[in-house]
């Protein structure tokens, strides 16, 4: 069994998580023409190494994000999306 | 050759013939470079040489022929696809598979035993209808079948109604058929090595050189390359060779799995797939029940094992054959998968001038062996982009035209 440990609910079986992908940001919404959403959309680093990457806690509905090496599949560190967003004034998450 | 036959055994002595020539020292020029010996690598070289009289030619791998997913697949072949471009693609392969073991003199233990995709819902009968009459429509063989017919086919297979996915109907797609994997490679391999083609393993490709936008070389672990042409064909790590020439692609890498049991007498002809389980299994030749599933749930560059796996895959297995209890698993295995959001392959031309791409198998590679070599070195030899070939083109995705074939991937992923 492999360990997510989730900043939440501390360490979890990994099974009880789901993957959202990179953390990339969208392009600006008023600038970016179809080329830049495409790219955005579908072209993917896909890199060998640390990646940084959304995971989803799903009984619990909670975002955060992960390094996690996708050569070795060791999971670097993980913590609250706040440290790279700020804090959500709406979020009713801890 | 009874002649030949004759004549060897008459000769003195009789010392085994080398079935592929000794690795060549590394030229400093080729006209056209394959980067990956597998399957699709080495069936483009061939192609290359016997139909379009191209043999200065270098295949390049970093480990052993056929040592990626040719090697790693569940070897099925079949062509009851979902969208037109997808069936009339795969029943190319299908005819090439056909005559492909007399075309190449080597018994590739081609064995048409037909191909049973279950639906376990209203929902799924309604894709099986779609699929059987889209592939009768180009000519592939395909019919919707019920549990009668089922029974007949795939003995053991539990068709009560009181289990949790109880099987309503299944797409029956008689052509469907495994091969012995390694032999297609080895015998692409001999025969284009016999016309010419130089066979390069332990050959890592560390750069790609491009110049004004268009390909110049290679570098590799044994020195640089120059060369006209490029093909990369390298399922897994499509990316990261990509990269080295300046472009990104729609792709993630996810691990598939897979594992055969211990021998058990004869008794399946048919491979059964069950989408809504996520498994597939057939019987090989040898009598060991191969087993796949869905990819792993996250992307990784490993080929490594889980337990996820073996408890995730097996217990459906023993919902659809719960004879298969008490049977051990002999081996259990990874491949890395080139995973794009459409389920289809990316074949064609890149934004660098003159270097070809054949990338995204997925899980879907082995069977389009055939085709996909006979149709890239169309590619690479006239440059022009073969009709089957493009609607797979990169581009694709750029002019949001995707070829969805999710909803016949073998089993959910």
């Amino acid at each position: 069994m492999k360990i997510m440990p989730c900043p939440l609910n501390g360490p979890r079986n990994i099974q009880e998580f789901t993957c959202g992908g990179e953390v990339v940001m969208p392009p600006d919404p008023d600038r970016a023409d179809a080329a830049a959403w495409a790219d955005h959309l579908f072209l993917h680093d896909n890199a060998a190494g640390i990646v940084r990457e959304w995971w989803y806690h799903v009984p619990t509905s909670f975002w955060f994000i992960a390094d996690r090496d996708t050569v070795t599949d060791e999971i670097v560190r993980t913590f609250h999306p706040r440290e790279l967003f700020g804090v959500d004034e709406r979020s009713d998450q801890p | 050759m009874p002649l030949g036959l004759l004549k060897y055994g008459l000769r003195p002595r009789r010392p085994p013939d080398r079935f592929l020539p000794p690795r060549p020292e590394l030229k400093r020029a080729y006209d056209t470079v394959i980067i990956g010996g597998g399957g699709h690598g080495l069936a483009a070289a061939y192609y290359l040489a016997t139909e379009h009289g191209i043999t200065d030619v270098a295949v390049l791998d970093k480990g052993y022929l056929g040592g990626g997913n040719t090697g790693r697949n569940t070897a099925i072949v079949r062509a009851n696809y979902l969208t037109e471009e997808g069936v009339q693609f795969y029943a190319e392969s299908l005819d090439l598979w056909r005559g492909l073991s007399n075309e190449l003199d080597f018994n590739l233990q081609y064995t048409e035993r037909g191909h049973l995709t279950l639906a376990h819902a209203d929902s799924a009968i309604r894709t099986m209808r779609w699929r059987a009459e889209v592939n009768k429509h180009f000519g592939v063989d395909s019919e919707l079948i019920f549990p009668d017919e089922i029974a007949r086919l795939a003995p053991g297979l539990d068709l009560s109604s009181d289990v949790r996915h109880p099987v309503l109907a299944a797409l029956y797609h008689p052509p469907g058929a495994t091969a012995r994997h390694d032999a297609v490679v080895w015998a692409y391999a001999a025969r284009a090595a016999e016309r010419g083609v130089e066979l390069h393993s332990d050959t890592e490709v560390t750069g790609i050189q491009v110049e004004s936008g268009r390909v110049t070389g290679v570098e590799t672990s044994r020195g640089p390359i120059q060369c006209n042409r490029v093909l990369q064909a390298v399922a897994g790590q499509s990316s990261l060779v990509a990269a080295m020439a300046g472009f990104r692609l729609p792709i993630h890498t996810v691990p598939l799995q897979a594992c055969v049991s211990l021998p058990l007498k004869p008794w399946l002809d048919p491979i059964v797939v069950s989408g809504s389980l996520h498994v597939y299994i057939w019987q090989s030749a040898r009598g060991e029940v191969v087993i796949g599933g869905a990819t792993d749930p996250y992307a990784l560059y490993a080929n490594r094992s889980t337990l996820e796996f073996a408890e995730g895959t097996l217990l459906p297995v023993l919902e659809l054959f719960p004879f298969l209890a008490n049977v051990k698993m002999l081996r259990q295995w990874a491949g890395m998968c080139d995973m794009t959001p459409d389920f289809s392959p990316v074949m064609g031309v890149t934004p660098v001038e003159n270097l070809y791409i054949d990338a995204g198998w997925g899980t879907w590679g082995f069977k389009a062996t055939p085709v996909c070599g006979k149709r890239m070195a169309e590619l690479i030899a006239t440059g022009r982009t073969p009709d089957l070939l493009e609607p797979f083109r990169l581009s694709r995705f750029a002019e949001f035209e995707q070829v969805g074939e999710k909803g016949a991937a073998s089993v959910g992923h």
